[in-house]
């Protein structure tokens, strides 16, 4: 007789061929009533918000160590010695010549609130096993996240680049923006925190997007179609509404207080 | 609000597409939008040093406030069960003791290195 190869199950204990267990203590019942791959999002999200939290918190830190400007907005001027006032550092917007505080991060704001809500509209799309709407509503979030990692990569160019006049640092040289050893604005360590608080988020929202690039593209293979329901979009708009979570508390230690 | 949690439990049939129950995603995005409009608003009119605490207290309440509205309607936690809320809140809230802490600590270094040499 020849051989067969497929393979055949091995003979099981009685016991092992009963139907699942589902008890209280065999894994039988959910908790918390959300899949496994959600739950662990959310745990993930869970982690991820401390690793922001400790960055947060040591620019908190970091910011009361420093010296505050005392007198108003309009006597402000760039020193080493007292920490910047955020208006007066991020005033630029492309294109256009003046003084235009936070207006450009308005617009940056505004766009991620954008991509949420395409996202949302994403996942409410694909509890209607609406293929079509998921489809043109993830084309949208990759077009706002793109346009955001674009309007980051800006900022930093003007923010390297550094404002015309330049400061005037206490060796008398002039520094014109801004490196991880110095800048134009204020202590070496405003430069470094908004390096690196900024370019951990835009990482998120550049992760995000390849994400949700390679989620389009398995929603149009019918990827999510034939598996029977769209969970993998949820998954992937818990992370994206987490990064525009994540951005509303950087705008508003960063750029407003 | 409960609309769109029952609406999840929807079987599906094949070849039948339901209509789009978006009025709850529109509504949270002008609440977005309305909150960032006022921290600007807030942001260009109480500029005054001495209103500084509390223009940065409006601000941090503010925070909070876009922060429930994005985790509780768009992350769907408010319509999750109570354990799962609860599980997400409670270790995020010690976050607020390392703030204040630290802060504080902040505060006392810079404090201390201002007077070192004088």
């Amino acid at each position: 007789m020849a051989h067969s190869t497929t393979l055949e199950p091995t003979a099981t204990p009685a016991t092992y061929t009963d139907a699942p267990r589902t008890g209280t203590w065999d894994g039988g019942n959910e908790p918390f009533k959300a899949s496994y791959g959600k739950l662990m999002m959310w745990f993930f999200l869970l982690s991820d918000a401390f690793t922001f939290g400790a960055f947060l918190t040591a620019y908190g830190m970091i910011r009361h160590k420093h010296g505050v400007f005392t007198g108003t907005a309009k006597q402000f001027y760039f020193s080493t010695a007292h920490w910047p006032i955020p208006e007066k550092v991020f005033n630029a917007f492309p294109g256009l010549h003046g003084d235009l505080p936070l207006a450009f991060v308005a617009l940056m704001t505004m766009i991620l609130i954008f991509s949420s809500v395409t996202m949302v509209l994403a996942v409410e799309a694909g509890h209607r096993m609406d293929k079509a709407d998921v489809q043109k509503w993830l084309l949208w979030t990759i077009l706002f996240g793109s346009m955001f990692l674009s309007s980051q990569a800006w900022e930093w160019s003007h923010f390297i680049g550094g404002h015309e006049e330049g400061t005037r640092m206490a060796d008398g040289t002039l520094m014109f923006g801004a490196n991880l050893a110095m800048n134009q604005y204020g202590p070496p360590l405003f430069g470094d925190l908004f390096f690196f608080i900024t370019g951990f988020h835009g990482t998120h929202v550049f992760s995000g997007v390849c994400l949700l690039v390679w989620c389009f593209i398995a929603t149009t293979n019918g990827t999510f179609e034939k598996r029977g329901h769209y969970e993998m979009v949820e998954k992937i708009g818990l992370y994206w509404h987490f990064v525009d979570l994540v951005w509303v508390f950087v705008f508003t230690f960063f750029y407003l207080v | 609000m409960s609309a769109h949690a029952a609406e999840a439990e929807h079987a599906y049939v094949p070849g039948e597409i339901a209509k789009p129950n978006t009025a709850w995603i529109w509504k949270t995005f002008w609440v977005l939008v309305a909150i960032t409009a006022l921290e600007f608003v807030i942001a260009f009119t109480l500029t005054s040093p001495d209103w500084r605490t509390f223009r940065n207290s409006i601000f941090i309440v503010l925070t909070i406030l876009k922060a429930f509205f994005i985790v509780g309607e768009f992350m769907h936690l408010k319509h999750e069960v109570k354990s799962l809320i609860w599980t997400v809140l409670v270790p995020t809230s010690l976050l607020i003791w390392l703030v204040v802490a630290l802060v504080t600590e902040g505060s006392f270094i810079g404090e201390v290195l201002s007077h070192m040499f004088t």
